[in-house]
């Protein structure tokens, strides 16, 4: 079985690799501490074409390459993951103008959000309909040459900042799930406005909003993918991007932790001796990079399949739920082996865990991957 | 304008470490890079390709098959053209036979008006190539350039030395040395590193037959350059106390001052 990157792959990596450290690196704990969204950063990114990686040719992009996404998300998570949300984030919402778009939309929204500058968001989570999608109470109605759409929408990633929108919202309630369509919205449009702005545990730097949609009327042109089609469509733009958002992510976290973690064994000297002479502590960092290891072999098999052509979905959901709970198992042990200077904010450990914790959670939680696993595994059951 | 730009691929020193034995570099398992000073010479030529209507950037490279890579990302940073600069003859050139080749490789080239080089590779810290390119070329030279104007047919460059700067006004063609002041060189463009390695991409690899330089210039059995010892030096320090009557210290001390030629 081949397992290598190609030469494009590796420029990417180190590339992203330099950037993450001289442009992300420098300004996580400050952006964390006063939870500054780096719109600078971002800036940065759309000039030297990372917001365009994995994209097509067509709208600005590098050509088609989900592994180059996971490689970037991950190099630039080690460094800030809260960064890696942002951009991970615009590149699901991109993902989904890119799988479901028609030609025009994709010329007039994916290209703005490739090289443009313009930051992406997806929204679908309301109060009441989180893991349960299929209680969406946004509606849209009909009219002659627009839809008419009306609700509150919660926890929308990137919301704040963003100046192109998908948004999920009923157009036939009594069908449930299969009543739900997707819409393509842009900043500005009267009747959507940005509400509270939330107050998280972890990646701080991050923006996450409420939206609220009061008479939103959006053109017929804007409805993305078919209509009634919109959770499906959802569903398997997330299947792709909970490779990057979540998955390499939290890979990305990880790695930074067992890093940081070797690094600090080797250093600390307690009872005459570096700690790492410890063979319980050597233990931990056994586990950790054999966790880890596991997690990439997922992460990256997923997104080759991706790339190949091949169903990813359970794949997908696998490496998510692995690395997530990895990334959170070895910030937790990184911590540990830090004793009372993990603890400190002068050390970027407690900043990883709290940032290791969402990779658990959205994107779909562990429990959901579990279940879109063990559906794939066991089958229908009579 | 026309510019060629001479890059080198040069070990990382961040993780290099010498032999203590032999003297020579550890290059195993060190990654490679383009040598620092020669990004800042490439960023400055594209630079003027931002700014300037109708400028052609050239990327040259001597180095084994490995250093494709390089040009490739000096490709991918926005150079219209590399040639990888790749045969066995080259092999164990110093300074003397490096600039030989480049200057063959330039002649080939024919048509330029700038030749930017770094000041000096990390891994040999000579600084002689890009000046022994402007003699062999017989062009003028402007070394440790840190700011640089187009003016017309000619360059105005501030030239860095130890306490201060020159200005220094020169007619193209002309061949600058950058140094790392100059500016801060850009990242590839993800969109170019994979048009890098497409085949619509203008990089060629050329060996001795393409540029005929002289053969009996080049190599390592034609290199003058002898190297007797690779060692990092040591900083000592000598230090002397002067004691006694605040006199006596002062004498000495003005004393040890002439000894040394200070005073």
């Amino acid at each position: 079985m081949e397992y290598r990157l190609s030469p494009q792959q590796e420029m990417v990596r180190d590339t992203a690799r330099k950037f993450a450290r001289e442009v992300c690196e420098p300004i996580a704990a400050e952006i964390d501490k006063s939870h500054r969204f780096p719109r600078e950063t971002f800036d940065k990114m759309t000039e030297c074409g990372i917001t365009a990686v994995g994209f097509p040719v067509a709208y600005g992009g590098t050509g088609l390459d989900k592994l180059a996404q996971v490689l970037v998300t991950e190099e630039i998570a080690r460094k800030c993951a809260a960064t890696a949300a942002i951009f991970s984030i615009h590149q699901g919402t991109a993902w989904t103008i890119h799988l479901f778009g028609t030609e025009d939309q994709k010329q007039k929204y994916l290209r703005p959000l490739l090289t443009g500058g313009v930051i992406g968001a997806f929204s679908l989570t309301e109060p009441n309909a989180g893991s349960d999608a299929s209680n969406v109470q946004t509606i849209a109605v009909e009219e002659e040459d627009c839809y008419v759409l009306n609700g509150t929408k919660c926890f929308c990633s990137n919301g704040g900042q963003a100046g192109i929108f998908v948004i999920l919202a009923m157009t036939n309630p009594e069908l449930k799930t299969r009543g739900i369509s997707a819409f393509i919205v842009e900043k500005g449009t009267p009747g959507l406005s940005i509400g509270k702005t939330e107050d998280k545990m972890g990646i701080c730097a991050s923006d996450t909003s409420e939206l609220i949609i009061k008479d939103l009327r959006v053109p017929k042109e804007n409805l993305l993918g078919k209509l009634n089609r919109g959770f499906n469509h959802a569903l398997a733009s997330i299947d792709g991007s909970r490779i990057t958002v979540a998955a390499a992510q939290a890979l990305g976290i990880a790695e930074e932790a067992l890093d940081l973690s070797v690094q600090y064994v080797k250093d600390r000297v307690q009872f005459g001796k570096p700690i790492a002479v410890q063979q319980g502590l050597q233990w931990y960092i056994a586990d950790m990079k054999t966790r880890i290891e596991a997690a990439r072999s997922l992460t990256y098999r997923a997104a080759a399949l991706v790339d190949q052509g091949e169903p990813y979905a359970t794949l997908g959901a696998m490496a998510k739920y692995f690395a997530s709970e990895t990334a959170v198992y070895v910030t937790n042990r990184a911590i540990q082996l830090h004793g009372g200077y993990g603890f400190m904010r002068d050390y970027p450990l407690e900043r990883m865990y709290r940032d290791a914790k969402i990779t658990e959670i959205y994107e779909g939680t562990s429990e959901i991957q579990k279940l879109v696993i063990s559906r794939e595994v066991i089958g229908k059951i009579q | 304008m026309k510019i060629i730009v001479c890059i080198k691929q040069v070990p990382d020193t961040n993780d290099v470490k010498i032999d203590p034995v032999t003297g020579t570099l550890i290059r195993q398992g060190v990654p490679s890079i383009i040598n620092p000073d020669d990004l800042n010479a490439l960023e400055q030529a594209l630079r003027l390709k931002d700014s300037h209507k109708d400028v052609h950037v050239t990327v040259l490279c001597m180095g084994p098959p490995q250093a494709d890579v390089a040009i490739r990302q000096a490709y991918a940073m926005g150079a219209d053209k590399a040639i990888l600069l790749s045969d066995r003859v080259f092999a164990g050139s110093d300074t003397w036979a490096t600039a030989t080749i480049l200057a063959a490789a330039i002649r080939r080239i024919g048509d330029f008006d700038i030749i930017f080089c770094g000041r000096q590779a990390i891994d040999g810290d000579t600084a002689q190539v890009g000046p022994e390119i402007a003699e062999f070329l017989d062009i003028p030279q402007i070394t440790y350039v840190r700011d640089l104007v187009i003016k017309g047919s000619t360059v105005r460059a501030e030239r860095m030395v130890e306490d201060g700067h020159m200005v220094i006004e020169a007619p193209m063609p002309v061949l600058l040395t950058a140094i790392k002041e100059l500016n801060k060189p850009r990242y590839p463009r993800m969109q170019l590193i994979y048009k890098a390695y497409s085949p619509e991409a203008d990089i060629v690899a050329w060996n001795n037959g393409d540029i005929d330089a002289d053969l009996t210039q080049i190599g390592v059995k034609n290199s003058p350059t002898n190297v007797k010892k690779s060692f990092v030096p040591v900083k000592e320090k000598h230090c002397i106390e002067l004691t006694g009557t605040s006199r006596a210290i002062a004498t000495g001390l003005v004393d040890e001052l002439k000894k040394l030629h200070i005073i």
